[in-house]
């Protein structure tokens, strides 16, 4: 039958399917000691305007041979294809912000976007016709693929010394995944990122209230607590997402598990060690549950958090009045505030506040990874070109993206609130990829989505929810 | 199966013969469609390379598409003409039959086998784990929960989309506004499953302000608004809701199917009743129904199989959350999105095993029904 | 029309409750659709934050004047404003005043707040918009900041090239498999040959297979005859996806027509060929003329076929896919599926117009008589 239109109208932020992910890093921590997650202070950072990845000189230096290449010429005329499941204004910013390439080196970049990304990379990998090149929204999804030897080591693309001049270890933690023959490789590049620690809030009319942003949890309920007392709501929540519903839960989870438990404890629960019947876990859920089940914390109350849009979810802080106040989410949501509302006036941020000061200022992130499905030089090229900070300035100064690269400059955001995040993140004491998204598919974008929608609408009990999630965990 | 037409085809003699008859046979239901997509590619190809404007190549590549078809049979069949009445006998089904069989085996059947093929090992298709995902499937809380979710779309979605289609169809039948009444009915159809989703997300809002129902629940009524598809303290009865969606948007096709069959019916027998002073509701009962039944049966069991395989509906309501899943979101979750390719195609195996009480019902109509 | 022309009756209660029924479903059947007609003029905030029918004329609350709250009132307590008296929240939900036909009202939380002094009239419509349907037809325009700080503006695409990729993907996989399934329908149902039971269970066993299983085998075998991205390899999976239903729909119609027609036609020493062409294909019309409906509106309506065998590069991009695309990576834009469902919406419904006329009584009457 040829009825079936098969779009969930909204493709999500989160995970998909993942071998057992062997990508968080384990070293030990000691917190709050300043750890090597933490990228390299800006002073690394090279010249404004000058990436390594801009010229043929720059790149040639850093032993950047196919980019330098491409950049001398070489590879005129050829064609790499890519796909990624960005649409829309996102494909209008990357195909804006590789025309400088093009234009230097020839290479022309075919960018394909897809609303059903899953089925048809799956369905096209399957049938031995993948892209060169393909984003990947979670490293799981990818390391199904590195598993079956599909994708090209990124270390054959991009020399690893660069790498690890030019990443903080943990981003190359999380693109290391077993290959066919069981050994590790390198799946991708990492190429932007989101940040998920930010609580935004109408400014304007936040501060003519008078309230103050809240540095410690405490203050934060302490907050939420005066709104409620002032007659209104504090917290703007929506978990409904089509076929993803329940993924913002698994975001609070993250933060508040990073808050409350120590980063040790938060890599074994990505790698399926640590129960998420576990108290550590248990315990992070029922801090953040005290205030989603609290009707007077959350606008419309429990029962809407389940039936809101989550893009929907923020609408309400800008009305006027403003409806509630605080909006718990990654840096995306900007796209979808109101038209004509400003940055920095109409709209800020805060940091996710502290829970445990013991546990330092983690950040948790998520991002694109750019997998290579062919060694051809000119595909080479364009990966080392996504491995330097030119490869996403662009981007950057259009917004909507983070650089997790340390030759990028902070001077290269046009957003003035992406920029703070990006210097946040800089500062943080540790930075953690969204759990759900290295988690296998099963739980990641399945038990764990549909126990948290369960819990939260009041279909089931929170034991139940966690065993549930916890006998969902593949057994290989 | 024993008729008069028997009689006319004369019988193989020996061994031999039923060999060149069968492997002629096998020739032909090849070629046919070996041919078609001979012909068509060539004209592709040619196609592909003009740098014609869109709009020549869309006529061009319609005319190529459906004279290319129409020419192949007619070829063949005149080939088979030559052969004399013996062998046009034995190969002419063929020509008939053949081209369809052999694109079915290629695009489902066999797609099918390897599905079963695959079902039969784990997720990543390296050990063979028997009916192990089978097991799994039939013990699992949230398949059971998918099954009995299925049964309740069959008996209710495909009831009441037959029933409002043939009301529906027969009510038209008799109106002045037959047209415009069948073309509103129809009008779901158009619209895209996505377009669907917007706007029933409007009418099931939790927010009286937005959504139609509770506006008129809590709005009118003063009941507390109630999340129609989500709640958990509706479940299971959410999947209502999302049935309403799926009755909206499919009995304009069983209506267009009555109303086709319906105009089948030699106006003069519905005449000569209702001169003989028979009542409308009569002429329903006595001359209409049974007239139009191999239609109903065709309905019937085609919705039964949509509402089976209902996908996208769900998908895009709910995802197949609230306790909403059915077998074909289980098996995209499972397939698609966790990449579990065995239990993934096990669960599609399932779902082709229950259409067996249907298929059983089908062949015996399809036996009874005579060829002479 | 070429109706039957009835006896001329006068309006009867029959006629009456016949109308009468069939105008309550077609309303209930069209609500959803008017909701949607009417959002698609709507702005996207407006979706979001009030329903559609609030373009009918109804009462609301209107503001009269505006003031801040006097100074020193009791805020937690309870408060005395221009006659009215009331704690907190039940001046958020206003308080009639004195005089009955205005209610004072509390704008804002207890900091921040001003009050209302309102009043009941009758308001029509809020401001409706073509922008939805100009975003989907003439494509959305995006200001690009430049890393030097200029903003280039992009123009995205429009609907045309679209709109006629998805003619091209459409007309050829609604007529061939119709053609296929026609000729194999009339094998089923009037010849004889071994394995005729066999294929006729296999056609509606096919009938419940989800085409998701077929998408990998398919585009393996497209791979390697190089057929993947072709408008040729999507004809050809439409078909396949779409023949078991067409030839069991066709089948049950052409197997019920009438034996004698046929019989009478083989006593005139008519061939099997030009009975199929001459007779069952212009009786089967309405059957032909339904399918070919139905494929067509599948077709025309499919994201995952199209994406799979011809993918999404903008010069091959099908309408549903431009539509789908619109709504952003995230879902930011859904608004515009309002629109984007109506523009979708013209040609499928000009096909069911087109094809209406096919819908006739009496094509088989005649010919029984001869």
């Amino acid at each position: 039958m040829a009825l079936i239109v098969l779009f969930a109208v909204i493709l999500t932020a989160c995970a998909t399917p993942t071998p057992a992910p062997t990508t968080a890093p384990a070293q030990p921590t000691k917190p709050p000691a300043v750890e090597p997650t933490k990228a390299p202070a800006p002073t690394t950072a090279p010249a404004v305007g000058v990436s390594t990845g801009e010229s043929e000189a720059t790149a040639r230096a850093k032993g950047l041979t196919f980019l330098a290449d491409a950049y001398a010429g070489k590879y005129k005329g050829t064609k790499v294809t890519m796909t990624g499941p960005f649409t829309d204004e996102d494909a209008v910013k990357f195909n804006n912000s590789m025309k400088d390439f093009t234009a230097k080196t020839g290479i022309t970049i075919q960018y394909e976007g897809s609303k059903e990304f899953e089925a048809s990379i799956s369905a096209r990998i399957a049938a031995g016709d993948p892209p060169n090149i393909v984003d990947f929204p979670q490293p799981g999804l990818l390391g199904t693929f590195a598993k079956q030897g599909k994708v090209v080591d990124a270390t054959k693309l991009v020399p690893a010394t660069w790498m690890k001049e030019n990443y903080a270890q943990s981003w190359l933690d999380m693109a290391t995944m077993p290959g066919a023959d069981g050994k590790s490789m390198i799946g991708g590049i990492w190429q932007r990122f989101n940040g998920k620690s930010q609580v935004w809030y109408p400014k304007k009319t936040f501060d003519k209230a008078g309230y103050k942003v809240p540095n410690t949890w405490d203050e934060l309920v302490a907050l939420s607590d005066q709104i409620v007392k002032d007659g209104d709501t504090p917290w703007c929540i929506g978990i409904q997402s089509g076929a993803a519903t329940g993924w913002p839960a698994t975001d609070w989870t993250e933060d508040v598990m990073l808050r409350t438990t120590s980063l040790e404890n938060y890599d074994k629960w990505v790698r399926g060690e640590l129960k998420f019947a576990s108290p550590e876990v248990k315990s992070a859920i029922e801090t953040f549950a005290k205030i989603w089940n609290n009707d007077k914390y959350v606008y419309g109350g429990r029962a809407k958090i389940v039936t809101t849009f989550f893009g929907d979810a923020p609408a309400p802080m800008f009305q006027t009045p403003p409806k509630c106040w605080l909006h718990r989410q990654g840096n995306f949501i900007t796209s979808f505030f109101p038209k004509g509302v400003k940055a920095g006036e109409d709209y800020d941020f805060f940091y996710f506040p502290p829970i445990d000061a013991k546990y330092g200022k983690p950040y948790l992130v998520a991002g694109d990874i750019m997998a290579a499905f062919s060694d051809k030089p000119e595909v080479a090229a364009v990966m080392q070109y996504f491995a330097t900070g030119a490869g996403v300035k662009g981007w950057l100064a259009a917004g909507g993206a983070l650089s997790p690269h340390n030759d990028s400059s902070l001077d290269w955001y046009g957003d003035p609130v992406e920029k703070k995040i990006a210097q946040i993140v800089r500062a943080a004491t540790a930075v953690r990829f969204d759990a759900s998204d290295l988690m296998p598919g099963a739980v990641g974008s399945g038990s764990e989505w549909k126990g948290f929608t369960d819990y939260f609408s009041g279909a089931a009990n929170l034991d139940t929810v966690l065993a549930e999630i916890d006998k969902s965990w593949p057994k290989k | 199966m024993e008729s008069s037409a028997k009689a006319r085809l004369s019988q193989p003699v020996g061994p031999l013969d039923w060999l060149t008859t069968n492997f002629l046979r096998l020739l032909l239901a090849l070629f046919v469609p070996v041919a078609t997509f001979g012909i068509l590619y060539a004209g592709f190809i040619f196609l592909r390379d003009s740098q014609a404007p869109k709009i020549i190549i869309a006529i061009v590549a319609i005319i190529l598409g459906v004279g290319g078809v129409a020419l192949l049979y007619t070829v063949a069949n005149w080939f088979v003409e030559q052969l004399g009445d013996r062998w046009r006998d034995r190969l002419l089904p063929f020509i008939f039959v053949g081209p369809a069989i052999a694109i079915l085996i290629w695009y489902l059947a066999l797609p099918t086998l390897r599905t079963f093929w695959i079902s039969l090992f784990d997720s990543d298709a390296s050990d063979l784990v028997g009916l192990a995902n089978y097991l799994a499937v039939f013990t699992d809380r949230t398949m059971f929960i998918a099954f009995r979710n299925n049964l309740i779309w069959i008996i209710v979605g495909a009831t009441f989309c037959v029933v409002f289609g043939l009301l529906i169809a027969v009510l038209a039948d008799r109106s002045r506004f037959e047209t415009f009444a069948k073309s509103l009915i129809f009008l779901p159809m158009a619209i895209s499953m996505v377009g669907a989703g917007v706007i029933w997300n409007m009418i099931f809002n939790v927010s009286p302000n937005v959504g139609m129902i509770n506006a008129v629940w809590a709005g009118l009524l003063g009941q507390d608004p109630v999340a129609w598809t989500a709640a958990a303290s509706l479940q299971p009865w959410n999947n209502l809701f999302l049935i309403v969606i799926v009755i909206w948007l499919q009995t304009g096709y069983a209506m267009v199917l009555f109303s086709a069959a319906l105009k089948g019916i030699p106006g003069e027998i519905l005449e000569a009743a209702r001169v003989d002073g028979a009542t409308e509701i009569q002429v329903f009962f006595r001359i209409m129904l049974p007239s139009i039944m191999g239609t109903i049966i065709a309905v019937a069991t085609t919705i039964i199989i949509f509402t089976l395989k209902i996908f996208d509906v769900v998908w895009v309501m709910t995802g197949g959350q609230f306790s909403t899943q059915v077998i074909a979101t289980q098996f995209y979750r499972e397939y698609f999105t966790a990449q579990n390719s065995g239990y993934g195609s096990a669960i599609a195996i399932v779902l082709l095993l229950t259409v067996i009480p249907v298929m059983v019902y089908n062949l015996k109509q399809f036996s009874e029904r005579e060829v002479f | 029309m070429a109706r039957q022309s009835q006896p001329r009756r006068r309006l009867r209660a029959s006629d009456l409750t016949v109308n009468g029924i069939l105008l309550l479903l077609v309303l209930a059947w069209t609500i959803p659709t008017i909701g949607l007609f009417v959002s698609s003029f709507r702005t996207r905030t407006d979706i979001q934050t009030s329903g559609w029918w609030t373009f009918l004329p109804h009462q609301e609350w209107v503001k009269v004047e505006e003031f801040d709250p006097p100074a020193g009132l009791d805020r937690d307590g309870v408060m005395e404003i221009r006659g009215a008296q009331g704690t907190f929240e039940q001046f958020r939900n206003g308080i009639a005043s004195s005089d009955g036909n205005t209610r004072v009202t509390w704008i804002g939380n207890k900091r921040l707040g001003t009050v209302q002094v309102q009043q009941q009239k009758w308001i029509v419509g809020y401001d409706l918009t073509l922008d939805n349907y100009g975003q989907v037809l003439a494509g959305k325009t995006f200001d690009i900041r430049q890393p030097d700080g200029s903003i280039v503006t992009e123009q995205g695409d429009d609907f045309t090239g679209a709109f006629l990729n998805s003619l091209i993907v459409t007309v050829p996989s609604t007529v061939i498999p119709i053609l296929i399934a026609a000729f194999a329908a009339y094998g089923f149902a009037w010849m004889r040959f071994p394995g005729r039971k066999l294929f006729f269970t296999m056609v509606v066993a096919l009938l419940v297979v989800p085409l998701q299983i077929a998408l990998v085998p398919i585009l393996s075998d497209y791979v390697s005859l190089n057929l993947n991205g072709t408008f040729l390899g999507v004809w050809l999976a439409h078909t396949g996806f779409g023949l078991s239903l067409a030839t069991y729909l066709l089948y049950n119609y052409i197997s019920s027509l009438p034996r004698d027609i046929l019989e009478s036609a083989f006593i005139d020493g008519a061939s099997q060929f030009t009975i199929f062409t001459r007779l069952i294909l212009p009786l089967s019309v309405p059957a032909l003329a339904s399918f070919a409906i139905f494929q067509f509106l599948w077709v025309w309506n499919d994201y995952l076929v199209a994406l799979i065998f011809i993918g999404a590069k903008p010069d091959v991009q099908v309408l549903t896919m431009r539509i789908a695309e619109m709504v952003g990576s995230r879902g930011n834009d859904w608004h515009l599926l309002t629109a984007g469902g109506f523009v979708s919406m013209i040609l499928p419904l000009a096909v069911f117009f087109s094809l209406q006329r096919f819908f006739v009584r009496g094509l088989l009457a005649g010919s029984v008589k001869g």
